[in-house]
């Protein structure tokens, strides 16, 4: 059996990259049981063991689902050893966490990181001393320079005594024993010291665990809170945090003076300045932009569907095809269902992985978090915070990842409700339809892409105010507070493996998800009911499908003609598959990815506020199948994905409706039924923003539900 | 009493007492903001909320409401 280890350490302290080091290639991600946390495992295989990744964490508490698991896992699945990762550059804080790993006995080593930038600050760090004063080894590495790995795995394998703890003072010392005495037979031996200082906090998962010796302990730890005149978790928390400062002074020796500005610090007066913060950071979103979209991106994009499948790939397939005389159905099948399909959204891969690298730096770099830092306040507003507005960020490149990227909020609530609006924002998948929509009915303007932008932002806002009114999702508003990291220079091993591991699940997902649907719907839109090829379209199975229920979309303004409807649903295999499917449908093997060539189709068939309306329903309704496939990992149940999905077609259905009802009576002056019904929808979207608890008869329902 | 929320940008304070209570009051105490620590105010957000501080060689960004439950002399 080989051993287990775990890693653990503060977010930012560089624990990716030791873990990718340690690990390599031999990865597998999975789950922690009963949550929606990864649980990253590989193998180091030097040494023959198996190292857990534990999320990274600023404490053990009892509070967030990533402590609670750590906890857990320490505690129950008792690893074999446990390697430490502290940042050397921000040791104290670092090594509150230490303090509370040495007390459940477990042989720790600690890896103090980023011995690299340490040297080169002109800071000494004994540590030998330091070994000496926290009771286990501590080996200097630069995880990001390759240093000090041998000695790193040397210490591990050797590790297999219990650390001693750190020491807090007197009077606590004896109140701690005390309690061991009355716990003595409740819990292991090797965890008498984590339950008996953890019970003095008065931690509520450990009390649980404690059961009835809680009276006695109880009036333990009153003493001592009359003794010291202060509460039992502030005693603890400052006399580890004492103990740790002294452990520190003692063997860093730094240049710094404590307060001083570092070179981040410098960067942030400037980031996140009073007046230029706000154009600054608007700066770096267009360039974001210009570089991932308009230029780079957009040159890569401009080459895969000009001329890799332009002048390659499906001439090339034809007349291959043609040549090896297959079947024409076949043939066609193959080049104008499935080439011609999947070439147009592997033509938008180079645009993703140029967006997605820059994402990533802006990640790995810390400046992600002085967004958060910034925006909060206007999130705050609406129920959220600042937090929320990263996935969001990513969710313009892709939805995927963005409602992954809301795992990093600690608020249960707000997590939920990211997950379900980032959808909203759009992202690189609509663009196509963005772009169809303005250039066939808008003259190319780009107010159409700004409004898109404008109106996804606007239902992620309200949604915040609406959803946090739904009983089962309001409660005691979020917190935020959040370190801000030191800046640094992300490595290129890992924007590269991040970037990969982005554009390779968009592959993945063109490959599967876009090839069936392409393939679907030109099966469907070749072939009636009985099976036999038509010559007009109008005569196919999808012209019936499509017919049977495009009535749903009349009061959206595009419920006349059935191609809309049939666009809409194959969105949701993929938001790319608009496009294409208009393609396959207008009669074009091959559109370009604005799909200019059926523009004076779509001018025909649609008025300008129609085919406004068309695109807001597209941008806001359910996402594609791969992100609500995320939203599931993320919301935890198929019923409550469901549910947000049902939420948001609702919402899409009605802002269509109301823009293209109130929209059409102002420019064209038409007046119906409909126009009634889109007031009407204005006056409840309003009623539910402003009324307290505007779903109060749910509210029953849903406690019904939880018990 | 004083909180953290009226220490002026550039001004220093030390703890006195935390006065969350719950999750928010653990995070306080786990971020390094303990009573008798010394935490320097460094600015506001350009929106006028939330504010960095530097405790413990670190900066940390809370909101304005959150440094009203930290009282400080």
């Amino acid at each position: 059996m080989s051993r287990v280890i775990a890693l653990a350490g503060n977010p930012n302290c560089g624990k990716t990259t030791l873990f990718n080091r340690l690990t390599g290639s031999s990865q597998k991600v999975g789950n922690w049981p009963g949550v929606t946390i990864d649980r990253k495992e590989g193998r180091i295989k030097s040494i023959g063991a198996v190292l857990v990744d534990l999320p990274g964490i600023y404490s053990l508490s009892p509070y967030s689902p990533e402590e609670v698991v750590s906890r857990d896992f320490l505690l129950d699945s008792r690893p074999d050893a446990i390697i430490n990762i502290v940042d050397a550059t921000n040791m104290e804080r670092n090594l509150y966490l230490t303090s509370q790993i040495l007390d459940m006995g477990i042989p720790t080593v600690i890896a103090l990181n980023m011995m690299d930038t340490v040297r080169k600050d002109g800071t000494v760090i004994d540590t030998e001393k330091l070994s000496k004063a926290l009771g286990c080894r501590v080996v200097g590495i630069s995880a990001l320079k390759g240093e000090g790995m041998e000695e790193l795995l040397e210490a591990v394998s050797s590790a297999d005594e219990a650390p001693s703890p750190v020491r807090l003072s007197g009077p606590l010392e004896k109140s701690i024993s005390e309690i061991s005495e009355n716990l003595r037979d409740k819990v292991p031996e090797e965890h008498l010291r984590w339950y008996s200082v953890k019970a003095l906090e008065r931690d509520v998962l450990a009390i649980e665990r404690i059961g009835d010796s809680w009276n006695k302990i109880s009036e333990i730890i009153e003493k001592l809170e009359k003794e010291e005149d202060e509460e039992s978790d502030s005693l603890v928390a400052s006399e580890r945090y004492g103990s740790i400062s002294d452990i520190v002074a003692s063997s860093v020796k730094t240049k710094r003076t404590s307060g001083s500005y570092t070179t981040s610090d410098k960067i942030d007066r400037i980031v996140t300045h009073r007046w230029l913060g706000l154009p600054i950071f608007a700066g770096v979103m267009f360039l974001v932009y210009y570089i991932s979209i308009t230029t780079v991106g957009g040159w890569g994009t401009d080459w895969v569907n000009d001329v890799f499948f332009g002048e390659w790939a499906i001439p090339g397939a034809a007349s291959w095809l043609e040549g090896m005389a297959v079947d024409p159905v076949l043939s066609a099948f193959i080049v104008d269902g499935l080439i011609a399909g999947v070439g147009a959204v592997l033509g938008f891969l180079p645009q993703m992985l140029v967006l997605f690298v820059l994402l990533v730096i802006l990640e790995d770099s810390g400046y992600m978090a002085r967004i958060a830092f910034v925006m909060d306040r206007v999130f705050r507003r609406f129920g959220l915070s600042g937090k929320s507005f990263i996935p969001i960020l990513i969710g313009t490149g892709c939805g995927v990842p963005g409602i992954m990227a809301s795992r990093t909020i600690e608020s249960e609530r707000d997590r939920r409700i990211t997950a379900m609006t980032t959808t909203f924002i759009p992202c690189s998948a609509k663009l196509p339809i963005i772009a169809l929509i303005a250039g066939a009915l808008f003259g190319g303007s780009a107010l159409v892409a700004l409004a898109s932008y404008f109106i996804g932002v606007l239902a992620i806002l309200l949604s915040g105010i609406i959803l946090k009114k739904w009983p089962s999702l309001s409660g005691t508003p979020s917190e935020f507070i959040m370190e801000l990291p030191p800046y640094h220079v992300p490595g290129i091993a890992t924007v590269i493996r991040s970037t990969f591991e982005k554009g390779w699940a968009f592959v993945r997902k063109a490959g599967t998800f876009i090839l069936l649907a392409c393939g679907i719907v030109w099966f469907l839109s070749a072939f009636d009911w009985s099976m036999s090829m038509v010559g007009d379209i109008n005569d196919s199975m999808l012209a019936d499908i499509g017919n049977a229920i495009t009535w749903i979309f009349v009061p959206l303004g595009w419920g006349d003609e059935w191609q809309f409807s049939v666009g809409t649903i194959t969105g949701l295999l993929a938001k790319e598959n608009v496009v294409g499917t208009f393609g396959v449908l207008f009669g074009f093997s091959e559109v370009a990815e604005s799909g200019d060539e059926i523009w004076p189709i779509i001018a025909a068939m649609l008025t300008p506020i129609a085919g406004f309306s068309f695109l807001v329903f597209n941008l806001l309704c359910a996402p594609c199948f791969a992100a609500i496939g995320a939203m599931r990992r993320e919301l935890g149940t198929w019923k409550a994905t469901g549910a947000a999905v049902l939420y948001q077609c609702l919402l899409a259905y009605a802002v269509s409706m109301v823009i293209f009802q109130i929209g059409s009576l102002l420019i064209y002056g038409t007046f119906g039924i409909w126009t009634v019904a889109a007031f009407a929808t204005v006056a409840l979207i309003a009623y539910i923003l402003v009324s307290k608890e505007p779903f109060a008869r749910y509210r029953h329902k849903t406690s019904e539900a939880a018990a | 009493m004083a909180t953290l929320r009226e220490v002026a940008c550039g001004g220093s304070a030390k703890v006195v007492r935390i006065c969350a209570q719950g999750p928010m009051r653990k995070r306080i105490m786990d971020m390094g903001i303990t009573k008798g620590c010394t935490v320097i105010v460094r600015k506001v957000a350009p929106l006028g909320d939330p504010m960095e501080v530097c405790v413990r060689g670190y900066e940390l960004s809370l909101r304005k409401s959150e440094a009203e439950a930290i009282e400080v002399e």
